[in-house]
């Protein structure tokens, strides 16, 4: 199934990319033709496979409530692009969470 | 054309978040706090810097199922973290680790009792994940979509954080608040949470929908109810909202509203342009928790009392009324209290205990904001208050006055009593010579009750308090004074 | 007598050892290798000589100080700029963190600290590591030390070219579906790619999480033992990291390969290959017959699709991975009106046309209604290649193939065409789909471009000695032990 100008359009805004009309074109062709080529994937029968997400096998791996030391408040921010009273400043957010 | 009210129904479903009461945060090792300055409890990991990593902390593991466990729910032998992925700035990675479709807990319940009645609510999973940070919106008078832009601190972002999801069996507002006022006493009694709603360490929100005969009902998702009476009264808000618009044929849209506790109305939110599209997938960076059956056993048999058991063993053992024993196990505090109170009484019988602790103590206690934890006072010093008011040497209300005195002061009820001269006068003697004084100033009065008319009684007897300025002990005098006039 | 920056690190070890040399002699020697060639071929995005020269000096006031500063202490490496390392830049080629300077560092590259290697520098790749040619960089392509004029393979190309050129003895690198092998391979050094969860991924930036791993690039196999000796380990930092006492590899190399069944992997070995590759490989396969090794072909038929599991996997965890880079707590901002412009205008500036296309496929590959169909499915046929490989080892120690499946090609060849370069990786992904470890060492020229081969070894997870041991019985046998090959540095 091709990808269309609109799938683009949604997944640009999902991952926050700003993209130009070129761009967009380009990857519409582009992707099409990956997920074509990934066709005989998509089509394999599975049935009863189970999915493989961590390729070797853990479980319960945590460790103990004990405290690691913060990082001074200058070292946190010290990588900040803009930063106001200790605080990470952001342009004004115009939806609520969730 | 107008339904009768009786034939609304009502559906809430409700969505608890509780911050859990670890050391560390849930995937890191910075301190858990309420408060404090800014950006002071973060590390790279919370910051979500590149290349960081993960670890889950094994206590919040831990309390997670304690929780599902508490609340009945089947135990996932396999359980995973996924990620929910979507952009905000309060979350460092811009994905939320979180649970999804193996939850640590499904398919249990809270048992409840509403108006006497016992109520079964479903719980549909329970699960952990990590909170975000906090944004403070500057300008626009703090709001945020007025706001010229705003601050991020990360101290609160990676806190362990369990979401419990119930089933749409709550049937009304009133319902809503005595589940979560019941599942705050679990909370509590399991020692896994705050459970301060000013806080935010309880968050609650709920979904509702109102249904007529014929008219299908719209969920309506309600937020930002910060104290258990604004469950109550948003919730009751909204039900009378959705009802007045089913009979006035309106239509009901389904969104999220926000109560608003000054006006004592629910807001609409802002209608979302997109439908959210999280892309869970599971975290590859973390480990399946497969808890034992050995580790589960042991957590089990940890488990507390949990509060409806309590309440209903003191009403059968010791005999204490629905009302006392609901306030009494409401928190591991009261309760406790209690216990040990009991422990250290010698003439005081349980009843009386309860109803001084779940009135008196509990309702000065909630005057002040106070909790059980902050009292000055210990069992014993309250058990011997209760003692010297069973064994008839203060009264009553002279308890009361030193219950007041000895929680401002923690100083124990013997010395407040002596400092006040405030012993009862249980003297025959001392108290006879006042009640002839009374009885031939209030001739007309004492006649009347030689006659047989016990109506005036209380007078005399109060006439005998007074003069002894409270003093005297009440049934003392009430022997005397039936003696003396010939009453029965 | 040659120069000490074309010694192998075991040779400069045992220098380093006796005395007879120094750290800050070998250091140095190696920086000035390294500045003479690297106007050629671009294989560091920074050079941290300063730190360098200090960290040989601490070694070797260690060493008259009567203590020790451990086996390898003394031998400078260089790391690719994946590797997060504190106070020093730390970019992944990218202009999203063009100026970001973490105040951590890795954990690899902690443990490179530990066991006394100076610091050269950190090397280009391809941006996040995505890519097959190291022209994704941000900043420069990286040429290819057997000729100038031809990619050096990616995305590790910079930690390559700097062991085939000399600039370093030893390098760090990455890799997620390749990008340490295939570029070795192209570069003719050798490259592990370790079991996942051999090597902490602490600090190292991630691309997809269930895939990057991080190993070393050598010039001989006894050196790539020394390194991954030095990095493997659990760490408490990485929940995913193995909690195992790994042997010493540097110990497993002896043995030889007689009686070793060793299998032929049909579907990456046979069409589609460069001639050259093919002579070289069948060459290769006839040393390990000579050696005693038995040699069989094996079909696993789901290796034909890894590809393309692949590429519906590793975009998808990026895409998630890649969230972070915001504008909002570190690295690059550009200005918005409201947070999501904001975020998305830094984002669009921030990256590259590759990592902008991964980020838009894993997006849409895990978006509502193509979960199933996509990364779901993959996940499945995941499943399938693992169980290819199972069966495979059932009868085989060590399966083998070309590592890739053409030599180095030149720059832009493929840039056009993105379906075309993420086939360079087509022998490369199984493993790495695994989890498995696998080697490439360098087994020729290719008659018809005199570009590097490489014979790619697999082993089953964590049986990393008997690959070891097949790859330098090898080595030995096919090129000899003390061969000291540097290419020349010119355009053809």
């Amino acid at each position: 199934m091709p990808i269309t100008r609109k799938d683009v359009d949604h997944v640009a805004r999902l991952a926050r990319l700003a993209l130009s009309e070129e761009e967009k074109a380009a990857l519409e062709e582009q992707l099409s033709k990956i997920l074509a080529h990934a066709e005989r994937v998509t089509s394999l029968d599975t049935e009863g496979v189970p999915p493989t997400s961590h390729a070797i096998q853990l479980a319960n791996v945590a460790r103990s409530d004990d405290v690691v030391d913060p990082l001074s408040r200058d070292d946190a921010l010290a990588n900040a692009p803009a930063a106001e009273e200790h605080q990470f400043r952001v342009p004004r957010i115009l939806e609520e969470e969730e | 054309m107008t339904a009768p009210s009786a034939q609304f129904v009502t559906t809430i479903g409700l969505e608890i978040h509780v911050e859990l009461k670890t050391r560390t945060k849930m995937f890191c090792g910075c301190p858990v706090a309420f408060g404090g300055e800014p950006n002071t409890r973060v590390c790279p990991v919370c910051l979500g810097h590149p290349g960081t990593l993960p670890v889950p902390n094994e206590k919040a593991i831990e309390l997670t199922n304690k929780i599902a466990m508490a609340l009945d729910c089947e135990i996932a032998p396999h359980s995973i973290f996924h990620r929910k992925n979507y952009f905000y700035p309060d979350m460092p990675k811009n994905y939320q680790i979180s649970q999804y479709d193996i939850p640590i807990g499904s398919r249990g319940s809270l048992d409840m009792e509403v108006g006497g009645e016992s109520r079964w609510i479903g719980i549909t999973r329970v699960h952990l994940e990590e909170d975000t940070g906090k944004s403070v919106h500057v300008g626009g008078g703090g709001r945020i979509r007025e706001a010229e832009y705003s601050l991020e601190d990360f101290n609160r972002a990676g806190t362990p954080l369990v979401e419990i999801v119930t089933e749409p069996d709550i049937t009304s507002a009133e319902e809503a608040r005595v589940f979560a006022q019941e599942l705050r006493s679990i909370l509590e009694f399991l020692d896994v949470s705050d459970v301060r709603m000013e806080e935010g360490s309880l968050r609650i929100d709920a979904n509702i929908s109102v249904e007529a005969p014929g008219r299908s009902g719209t969920k309506v998702e309600v937020k930002n109810m910060n104290s258990m009476r604004s469950v109550f009264r948003a919730l009751e808000f909204e039900e009378e909202r959705q009802r007045n618009a089913l009979m006035n044929e309106e239509e009901l849209v389904q969104m999220t509203r926000h109560w608003d506790e000054k006006s004592g109305v629910t807001i609409p939110g802002r209608v979302k342009e997109y439908a959210f599209d999280y892309r869970y997938f599971p975290e590859p960076d973390l480990t399946p928790i497969e808890p034992s059956i050995e580790w589960l056993r042991q957590l089990q048999e940890e488990l507390p009392e949990l509060p409806i058991a309590k309440r209903r063993r003191w009403m059968e053992e010791l005999g204490l009324g629905p009302y006392d024993a609901q306030v009494l196990t409401s928190s591991p505090g009261v309760s406790v209290f209690f216990e040990e109170t009991l422990e250290a009484v010698k003439d005081a019988n349980p009843k009386q205990v309860a109803n001084w602790v779940a009135n008196n103590l509990a309702g000065a206690l909630s005057d002040t904001g106070e909790r059980f934890s902050d009292l000055k006072i210990t069992p014993s010093q309250f058990a011997e208050l209760m003692d010297m008011v069973a064994s008839g040497e203060i009264n009553a209300s002279q308890g009361k006055e030193i219950l007041s005195a000895m929680l401002l002061t923690g100083t124990s009820p013997g010395s407040i009593a002596e400092e006040r001269d405030m012993r009862q006068v249980s003297d025959r003697g001392e108290l006879e010579a006042v009640v002839d004084e009374v009885i031939s100033n209030n001739a007309e009065v004492a006649d009347r009750i030689r006659a047989g008319d016990m109506k005036p009684f209380g007078v005399l007897v109060g006439a005998v308090m007074r003069a002894t300025q409270g003093k005297a002990n009440a049934a003392v005098v009430t022997e005397i004074l039936k003696e003396k006039l010939g009453a029965s | 007598m040659s120069e000490l920056w074309q010694h192998t690190a075991g040779q400069l070890s045992a220098l380093l050892g006796t005395g007879e040399v120094s750290a800050v002699d070998v250091t140095e020697s190696v920086l000035e290798r390294l500045r003479s060639v690297e106007d050629d071929v671009k294989a560091f995005i920074t050079i941290t000589e300063d730190e360098a020269k200090a960290k040989a000096r601490k070694v070797d006031e260690m060493r008259s100080a009567g203590e020790d500063p451990g086996p390898i202490a003394g031998v400078p490496v260089a790391l690719k700029d994946i590797f997060v390392t504190k106070g020093i830049r730390s970019t992944a080629a990218s202009k999203i963190l063009e100026n970001y300077v973490p105040g951590y560092s890795s954990t690899a590259a902690a443990r490179c600290d530990a066991a006394g290697l100076p610091l050269l520098g950190k090397t280009n790749l391809d941006e996040f590591a995505m890519g097959s040619s190291t022209e994704n960089s941000a900043y420069f392509e990286t040429r290819n030390p057997w000729n100038l004029s031809k990619v050096p393979g990616g995305s590790s190309g910079g930690s390559a070219a700097a062991v085939a050129s000399g600039q370093a003895v030893w390098a760090l690198g990455t890799d997620t579906g390749g990008s340490i092998r295939q570029p070795a391979a192209l570069c003719g050094v050798v490259g592990v790619k370790p079991t996942y969860g051999l090597v902490s991924r602490y600090g190292m930036i991630a691309f997809a999480s269930s895939l990057d791993q991080a190993g070393p690039f050598t010039r001989d196999v006894r050196d790539a033992a020394l390194l991954l000796d030095a990095i493997a380990g659990q760490d408490p930092k990485d929940a995913t990291s193995l909690p195992i006492d790994h042997p010493s590899y540097a110990a497993s190399l002896e043995g030889g390969v007689d009686g070793m069944r060793i299998g032929v992997v049909k579907e990456l070995a046979g069409e589609g290959l460069q001639e050259g590759v093919k002579i070289r490989f069948d060459e290769a396969v006839s040393v390990l017959e000579k050696l005693g090794a038995e040699i069989g072909e094996v079909s696993l038929p789901s290796f034909e699709y890894g590809i393309d599991v692949y590429y519906l996997i590793a975009p998808a965890e990026a895409s998630s991975n890649l969230a972070r880079y915001d504008g909002v707590r570190y690295g690059l901002r550009v200005d918005g009106e409201d947070i999501v412009q904001m975020n998305s205008k830094t984002r669009a500036a921030g990256f590259g046309p590759e990592v902008k296309r991964r980020i838009m496929l894993g997006t849409y590959s895990l978006s509502a209604g193509y979960y199933d169909q996509y990364y779901g499915k993959a996940q499945k046929a995941r499943t399938l290649i693992i169980r290819d490989f199972e069966r495979a080892y059932g009868e085989f120690d060590l399966l083998v193939s070309p590592t890739s499946p053409t030599t180095a090609f030149g720059f832009g060849e493929r840039t056009d065409d993105p379906l075309t370069m993420y086939l360079s990786d087509i022998c490369n992904v199984p493993t790495s789909l695994a989890g498995a470890a696998a080697i490439s060492v360098p087994c020729g020229l290719a008659p018809e471009d005199q570009m590097p081969v490489g014979i790619q070894i697999m082993a089953k997870a964590l049986d990393e000695p008997t690959m070891f041991r097949a790859a330098y019985a090898f080595e030995q046998s096919f090129r000899g032990r003390d061969s000291q090959i540097f290419p020349e540095l010119v355009s053809r």
